[in-house]
């Protein structure tokens, strides 16, 4: 090449060679066919995916985010809230969930939702792993195949999901006590279930409460099965010692159910689904004989009955039987005085065999077991009922039903609704009576005869006394010592000085100023004194003989008897 | 000489490999004889090549943009994140620099490359002599700036690499950031399969 400036002529040059292309130029189309199909698979995906919308109302956003917290169940994502708006009256928050595709189930009427948040209770913590990742919505499925878009989400989990293996139970109280939703239940100690819910009664006179029981533990639920409230500690003093009995910590503070079967031949036979137990107040309550129907009696004492209330026991020989229920005050025109009516709420089927027997007894024959006319058998045999002390450091009273000796007789409606039961004073007033005819004997004593007869000794030993003093002793020493001198004094010469210096002595112990006489004028003195005392003691016993008891009135006492 | 010759115009074609000058026969299959370069060049097929993986790009920036690309969970709150709501984010927790940053590279610079290429596809086709040299300049300022849209990318890649702190921070990649490295090596391969003499090809009337 050394024409360099020489023009190029088309025909010098190199022929380019020719190469097949490797690929048809139209191939390229396939890179935006397959991306339109790769797009096209994503959103056939994401349409396939998609399940229901559904909108659930909760009292409080509190924790939700729109766009993010996603809603699961049993910890597998199944769905996402959209979107949070506030209801139309704004008395609380609609949150619409798109649900997926597979969680079609979730959007029946039965499916309920919660939000998840950390709770802290006396019976435990959940949601903790909440605390860090934020509130998420719980899911529970349903059983129904209608399906909704709407629900109302619950302000607290459920205790229970719908696939647990148990059985629901219903206990009927008469208050709540400590119980809650989540309230444990324990058989043996062993926490077994849990209260799901509790409402009202229709009447509202008492409490339904739902418990369920674990699988595979709901078949110790027997039908005979006895339910009592767990709560608080049980304090016993026995003849064994002090006795403290509770569940676990968790239940005293937090409450709980107990169940067992009771310690007698029973129905062993696993309840059914949904039975109806009634709840107990404690385990010994509950593990006592059915009680059987309640008869309601009435009994009207005339006394005070200061220290029995209401609750108080109502035994028959010892055997609690009832207890009262009611205490209303009355008035007697007649005999003005205030008659006390107290009802009680006996069950005659604690009674055991004796009840059957009675009623045996009662109606010869007949089926029919009629409260009253066993009563009317019992009355005409010497029952009563009286009100007796049950502690008597605290007062407490109880009533007894029992054949008290000597009971006056006492006529029995058979026909009275409720029946009434003739009573007799309880034992303190008893004792009271007994005191009062003590009185009445001390003041039959003759204690004013008493008082004169010894009024008139005394004086009568006053004067005797005296001639002693004014006649006995001159006498002695004008006849005897002449006798004396004129006889013996020679004989006994040397004995007289010896009892001249004996007499002497004796002489100074008995004149005027000798102690000996001073002291037995002083007792003269007092005795007078005494007997005096005693007249006055009598003249005032006379007419209050009541201090012989209560000691001496200053004041005038009031008039007896009552004043309407 | 009004205006000045093209290789075309004088049976000429170089190769652009050893700079060997040969016949222009006008094939689609001509190769260089010394070193086996292709010589040929096909409007045509340029113009479909790049039209095709432009609609490809094109298409596949649509979910790289409604899907999300990284998934963030810190201390267990799961977090994820499309490219548009990652920059909201950013902009939000006070990194508005990042944000503008992370919003050009991953929406601006796509769409002004979609924007430019079609435009320069549609004038070339239509063979305007309109604004040759600006689109020319326009073209390489495209070709150069193209590669940086693959910041998200990197990104995505360098965060689930370096974050990996257990249950306190973790970071995962999720499907959006592929499709969006798709479009972007998709778009460089457009720019790529555009000849620019397209530009300079048609009406000579006007220049």
């Amino acid at each position: 090449m050394t024409d360099k400036r020489e023009p190029l002529r088309a025909d010098d040059l190199p022929e380019p060679v020719v190469r097949r292309p490797r690929f048809n130029v139209a191939l390229i189309w396939l890179v935006p066919a397959l991306a339109a199909l790769v797009a096209l698979s994503l959103v056939v995906n994401n349409w396939l995916q998609a399940g229901a919308t559904i909108t659930i109302s909760f009292l409080s956003a509190e924790g939700l985010v729109a766009g993010k917290t996603p809603v699961k169940y049993k910890s597998v994502v199944i769905g996402k809230v959209n979107r949070i708006a506030l209801s139309g009256d704004r008395s609380h928050v609609l949150v619409q969930v798109a649900l997926d595709n597979s969680a079609e189930g979730f959007a029946t009427v039965d499916a309920r939702y919660w939000v998840v948040r950390p709770r802290i209770g006396l019976g435990g913590v959940s949601g903790v792993g909440t605390l860090l990742s934020g509130a998420y919505i719980g899911a529970d499925v349903g059983r129904s195949k209608v399906s909704t878009d709407a629900f109302v989400g619950l302000e607290t989990p459920p205790a229970v999901l719908h696939d647990a293996i148990g059985k629901s139970f219903t206990l009927k109280s008469g208050d709540l006590g400590s119980l809650d939703i989540g309230s444990p239940v324990y058989y043996r100690r062993i926490q077994v279930g849990q209260v799901v819910s509790y409402q009202l009664d229709q009447d509202g006179t008492g409490v339904s409460i739902q418990i369920f029981i674990d699988g595979p533990n709901d078949r110790f639920v027997s039908r005979d099965s006895r339910f009592w409230n767990a709560s608080g500690v049980d304090v016993s003093l026995g003849a064994d010692g002090l006795k403290v009995n509770s569940q676990s910590l968790a239940t005293v503070l937090a409450g709980g159910v107990a169940f067992q079967a009771p310690p007698r031949p029973h129905d062993t036979s696993p309840a059914p689904e949904n039975a109806s137990f009634t709840l107990f107040a404690d385990q010994a309550t509950a593990m006592m004989p059915p009680d059987g129907p309640s008869r309601y009696v009435r009994m009207r004492f005339d006394q005070s009955l200061r220290g029995l209330n209401v609750n108080a026991p109502v035994e028959f020989l010892g055997i609690n039987v009832g207890r009262v229920v009611s205490m209303n005050l009355d008035y007697d025109p007649q005999r003005q005085r205030f008659p006390l009516d107290v009802g009680a709420v006996v069950y005659p089927r604690r009674l055991g065999r004796a009840y059957e027997k009675l009623a045996a007894v009662a109606h010869p024959g007949g089926a029919q077991t009629e409260l009253s006319s066993m009563i009317g058998v019992l009355v005409a045999h010497g029952l009563r009922a009286q009100v007796r002390a049950g502690n008597l450091l605290t007062g407490q009273l109880y009533i007894a039903l029992d054949f008290p000796p000597n009971a006056p007789p006492a006529t029995f409606d058979a026909q009275a609704r409720p029946p009434l039961i003739p009573t007799v004073p309880g034992s303190f007033d008893k004792l009271q009576e007994q005191l009062a005819e003590i009185v009445n004997k001390v003041q039959k004593l003759p204690l004013e005869r008493i008082g004169r007869n010894l009024d008139k000794s005394l004086a009568e030993l006053d004067l005797t006394l005296e001639q002693i003093n004014q006649k006995l002793l001159p006498q002695l020493n004008d006849k005897l010592l002449p006798q004396l001198n004129d006889r013996l004094l020679p004989q006994i010469n040397s004995t007289l000085q010896d009892a001249q210096r004996t007499l002497g002595s004796a002489g100074r112990a008995l004149s005027a100023d000798s102690p000996l006489q001073q002291n037995l004028e002083r007792t003269l003195q007092q005795l007078e004194r005494t007997a005096r005392s005693l007249r006055a003691l009598t003249d005032y016993l006379g007419a209050h003989p009541e201090a012989l008891i209560r000691g001496r009135q200053p004041d005038q006492t009031l008039p007896q008897g009552h004043q309407p | 000489m009004s205006e000045l010759p093209r290789a075309r115009e004088l049976g000429l074609v170089g190769c652009r490999v050893c700079g060997l000058v040969c016949q222009d026969i006008f094939s689609l299959e001509a190769a260089c004889p010394r070193c086996g370069a292709r010589l040929g060049r096909s409007m045509a097929a340029s113009v479909a090549r790049t039209w095709a993986l432009l609609l490809a790009a094109f298409i596949l920036y649509i979910p790289a943009n409604v899907v999300p690309i990284m998934r963030t969970v810190s201390l267990g709150d799961v977090d994820d994140n499309t490219i548009l709501s990652g920059v909201v984010e950013l902009w939000r927790n006070g990194s508005p620099g990042l944000a503008v940053i992370v919003f050009s590279a991953s929406i601006v610079v796509p769409i002004t490359k979609f924007l430019v290429l079609g435009m320069l596809l549609l004038s070339s086709q239509a063979g305007s002599g309109w604004a040759r040299l600006q689109r020319a300049l326009l073209f390489r300022a495209t070709e150069l700036v193209g590669y940086w849209s693959m910041l998200d990318v990197f990104v995505v890649a360098l965060l689930t690499a370096l974050v990996q702190f257990g249950i306190f921070s973790r970071v995962e990649p999720l499907p959006g950031v592929m499709y969006f490295g798709l479009t972007v090596v998709l778009t460089m391969l457009a720019s790529m399969s555009f000849d620019p003499r397209l530009i300079w090809d048609g009406g000579e009337s006007d220049d």
